[in-house]
């Protein structure tokens, strides 16, 4: 039996009437076509599909989409503003923070996150927030630098 | 004139990727398409006595369902390209038909309305298994364990002994000899992406359309076309963006011929998502040997042979690459030394678990881990320097092209300079003086060298199973935008770049006004693919012969409309002209129709008459509206170049590892990790950072954490990412890089390739910091991966 949900995602609002198993990352990916959030492994270790989920980041493949109802989400597809990009974008731009870019728009979402609690975090409290995230390109540390220039930038702003 | 290359040029194709705007193959989404689900076995070898699917189609939503002897006769076997004398080559069926073979093994296939509905349905499939004996240790399965596979007579795929020297009487002569057993656990890849499929049947045009995360699309075309028999022009492979591959999407896999054939039975697009779960199961792993090693030397250090006799781990089936992994292992098994005899000896075995295949390094870091453990051991037997023992054995720059016992000749290389460069960024004296004080205090510091050569650029055809050249189509297109379709498709390397920075420069355009296109066979000229630290090497070289070859052309349409001889005329700057000097004072030139000025209508006259330069997008205009060419000259202005390199490309450097363990709770630190590479010319240093950190995390995983661990049962304990542990940020060090820059000989360009060095190079140095921090204990050796238990049992004795 499907339920209704009504929620906001990246200012837009949706009513969509869902089957109560199905989860968030489905919801956003085959329901409303925003597939900048991925899959990676389905058990919430990946940190894929990390979205923000009323200010928190989340890990929508382990939150249904009914849960988010009445909620407002922030995707990937929302970070750029009237075509700006937001600081961690560009810091994942300019410091080479990705490589095939499967895990990006999840450590993106963590690492805005990670720079809302913490506007100048050390290299060890970025290794930390970063936890939940896998990458397999990278190696880390490009991101890790991505993260201190997204850190640097906003602190000048 | 090097406006782009050798600079950190920022990647063109990030704003997609970090805008969450790219497209991977699930992102594709078809009107109508229908959801495949796999049933598998959970057995690691057993009988299918029966298969009940009568619930599963009478589910609501279910649309089909196919199980392994419906489409035995309809599909070919998955292919396998190995070739080596006597190869025993299981028949591999997309679906398994009698028999299971390993935990993961698809048994059928479910076809629904959606995703979920597909997952259910495949739960309701009842089959019926009567279980048989397992084996799932090589050498147990060598040693005539339970046999596998019924048309054979044991589990031994084939044996092979390589190698040139006297062996023997190396040996005999010897002041010392060292052995140790070493083991090679095996890896999952773990792409980000895992694999998946849309298939998408045109029944008027009988074409076929796969969407594949694959890192061949070509070769994927031609296999797949001759597993479902249809004529390979009516069949076209796309990769859309590839979420990581590392070797294991380096493959033709059972689902994408049957996902083909599927969409060809029902007449829609039918798609396949692997889980995590399936990928651990199911996707190739790497690795996987249990060998020996020995090593003969004099006294002082001098290596005088070296024999690696190995048990490889094959998996129940061969996959495309399958039994050639372990013969690379014995092509590199010289290191970076002067060995003059140097034999292996492969048993290759079949046992109940997934194949093994190319996983990042394929068979080359096993070879370099053997070496330099080997070269560690030495330098403990004669209480030598780690690092001295090492330099003692290099060949010298001028001994290159430098022959080994195991049948190659290196093209260049300076090994010296780079443990030099190393050693001196490290402080290695004072490393190691911090260290007997360290101990002093009973603190447990220790330091790891690997002094690693690497076989790359995959290669000269002859030294290939199917093609090891690569292809590149370069052209101007009439509006002056140039065009590049490169046959080595990407899966997060950055060719769309760093071709483009190759292509800028030779062209005298912004970077800009180049796009490269790459992964589909509809559009994009035959090639081989990206794996083996080959893209740049050979597909870069491709890309640069190519515009080669469209330079002579535009000189020759240049020469006519300057109305110059041909010695006069000069290109500089993006512009040919009538004398070299006049083109000195140019820039990069400018498309004929920029970016944002296009007119509405047409396309510009050409407006050359009388012209004393013209820039390469004038004479591409020219080339097109073909007015005014020299006689017998094609119009357009395009060229494609197949390039076939004559040799491999060797690159190699010195990584030092420095870590502390902790007495306490054995955990282990890193305090530093330096990495001195040499890949060549180098075309982006950026993207080469970014090779050698992955790899090295890569390493860091294999090195102290990842395994993939099956029970005697042959059931698979790591199955998700929470058993099967890959590093996360908080695993990292701080890595200093530098490199030396020695040139390869072997392409015009001069560039080796970077997209291994790290996992070949630093397993070694990681394993050797740890093993050096530990010899107070008398340790002389650990097999990977360590952990703190290890660690925290060799301290405290237990």
């Amino acid at each position: 039996m499907k339920k209704a949900i009504n929620l906001s995602v990246n200012g837009v609002s949706h009513t969509d009437e869902v089957e109560p198993r199905m989860l968030l990352v489905h919801y956003l990916r085959d329901v409303l076509d925003l597939t900048g959030t991925h899959v990676g492994c389905e058990t919430s270790l990946c940190g894929a599909c990390t979205v923000m989920l009323d200010g928190q980041a989340v890990k929508s493949c382990t939150v249904f989409a009914v849960q988010a109802d009445g909620s407002q989400v922030t995707t990937i597809e929302g970070f750029a503003k009237n075509g700006e990009l937001h600081p961690v974008q560009e810091g994942f731009w300019e410091k080479h923070g990705l490589q095939c870019g499967y895990c990006t728009p999840g450590m993106i979402v963590t690492a805005a996150q990670l720079l809302d609690r913490n506007a100048a975090p050390s290299r060890e409290e970025i290794c930390h927030g970063l936890e939940g995230n896998l990458c397999r390109c990278t190696g880390y540390q490009h991101i890790i630098e991505a993260v201190q220039y997204a850190a640097k930038k906003a602190g000048q702003s | 004139m090097t406006n782009y290359v050798g600079q950190r040029v920022k990647r063109t194709e990030d704003p997609r990727l970090i805008k969450g705007l790219a497209h991977y193959v699930d992102d594709i989404s078809l009107p109508g398409t229908l959801h495949v689900a796999f049933v598998r076995s959970y057995f690691a070898h057993a009988k299918i006595n029966g298969i009940d699917t009568s619930a599963a189609e009478s589910a609501p939503g279910v649309v089909a369902v196919y199980t392994g002897k419906e489409v035995a006769d309809k599909i070919g076997p998955v292919p396998c390209a190995g070739a080596l004398p006597d190869l025993k080559v299981p028949d591999h069926r997309v679906l398994a038909t009698n028999k299971v073979y390993f935990l993961g093994h698809p048994v059928a296939v479910v076809v629904a309305t959606d995703r979920y509905t597909a997952r259910d349905a495949a739960d309701l499939i009842i089959v019926d298994y009567e279980e048989l004996p397992v084996v799932t240790d090589v050498e147990q399965a060598a040693a005539g364990g339970p046999v596998i596979h019924d048309a054979f007579s044991d589990n031994i795929a084939y044996r092979l002994t390589s190698g040139e020297g006297d062996i023997d009487a190396a040996f005999s002569a010897a002041d010392r000899t060292v052995k140790q057993r070493i083991l090679h656990k095996r890896l999952a890849p773990i792409a980000m992406e895992p694999r998946g499929v849309l298939a998408r049947y045109f029944p008027g045009e009988e074409e076929l359309t796969l969407w594949s995360s694959t890192q061949i699309p070509h070769l994927m075309r031609t296999q797949v076309a001759l597993m479902i028999g249809m004529p390979e022009n009516k069949l076209r492979v796309i990769t859309p963006e590839v979420g990581g591959g590392f070797g294991s999407k380096l493959n033709v896999y059972a689902e994408e011929a049957l996902l083909g054939w599927i969409s060809m039975q029902l007449g829609k697009p039918v798609k396949w998502i692997e889980t995590r779960r399936e990928n651990i199961q199911a996707t190739i792993h790497g690795r996987g040997q249990v060998g020996d090693i020995e090593v003969a030397f004099k006294n002082d250090g001098t290596l005088t042979g070296l024999r690696y006799s190995v048990f490889a781990d094959l998996g129940a089936y061969h996959q495309l690459l399958t039994p050639a992994i372990p013969t690379l292992t014995g092509l590199m098994l010289s290191g970076a030394y002067k060995i003059p005899a140097i034999q292996m000896n492969i048993t290759a075995c079949f046992t109940n678990k997934m194949a093994t295949d190319a996983y990042r390094g394929a068979g080359r870091p096993e070879a370099t881990y053997v070496v330099e453990r080997a070269l560690d051991l030495v330098a403990a037997e004669l209480g030598m320097d780690a690092a001295e023992v090492r330099r003692k054995n290099f060949p010298a720059p001028t001994e290159f092209p430098f022959h080994t016992a195991t049948g190659l000749d290196y093209d260049s290389g300076d090994y010296e300079a780079a443990l030099n460069k190393a050693q001196q960024i490290a402080g290695y004296a004072d490393l190691r003086e911090k260290q007997r004080k360290a101990r002093d205090e009973g603190r447990l510091i220790g330091i790891g060298i690997s002094t690693y050569v690497e076989i790359c650029a995959l290669g000269p055809s002859q030294a290939m199973p199917a093609g090891g050249w690569e292809s590149a189509t370069v052209r101007i297109e009439p509006t002056g935008k140039v065009t590049i379709l490169t046959g080595a498709s990407p899966h997060g390397q950055g060719q769309e770049t760093s071709f483009a920075q190759i292509a800028a420069d030779e062209l005298g355009v912004h970077i800009n006004d180049i796009t490269v296109i790459h992964g589909d066979t509809g559009v994009v000229q035959y090639g081989i693919g990206t794996f083996g630290s080959r893209a740049t090497a050979v597909g870069g070289t491709a890309v640069f012969v190519a515009i080669q070859k469209l330079k002579e052309k535009a000189h020759k349409i240049a020469t006519h409309i300057l109305k110059a001889d041909a010695s006069r005329v000069a290109f500089e700057g993006g512009k040919f002209s009538r004398q070299a000097a006049a083109a000195s004072a140019a820039g990069s030139s400018e498309p004929v129709v920029p970016v944002g000025q296009a007119p509405a209508g047409a396309l510009p006259d050409p407006d050359t008459e009388g012209k004393s330069s013209l820039t390469l997008q004038e004479i591409a205009l020219e080339a097109h509206i073909a007015k005014n060419l020299p006689p017998d000259t094609e119009p357009g202005l395009s060229a494609t170049y197949f390039f076939e390199p004559k040799n491999f490309t060797f690159p190699f450097g010195t990584h030092i590892a420095v870590v502390e363990v902790d007495r306490e709770t054995g955990d282990i630190d890193f305090l530093r990790y330096i990495a001195v590479d040499d890949c060549g010319r180098v075309i982006n240093p950026m993207l080469v950072d970014g090779q050698v950190h992955g790899g090295i995390v890569q390493s860091i995983g294999q090195a102290m954490y990842e395994e993939v661990v099956y029970d005697e049962q042959g059931q698979l304990i790591t199955g998700t990412l929470m058993d099967y542990a890959v590093p996360r940020a908080s695993h990292i060090p701080d890595f200093e890089l530098d490199r030396t820059e020695t040139p390869s000989p072997v392409n015009p360009l001069g560039v080796k390739g970077v997209g291994e060095a790290g996992t070949i190079g630093a397993t070694p140095a990681i394993v050797g910091a740890i093993v050096d921090a530990l010899a107070p204990f008398g340790v002389r050796h650990l097999d990977m991966p360590i952990k703190p238990e290890n660690v925290w049992r060799i301290i405290n004795g237990h």
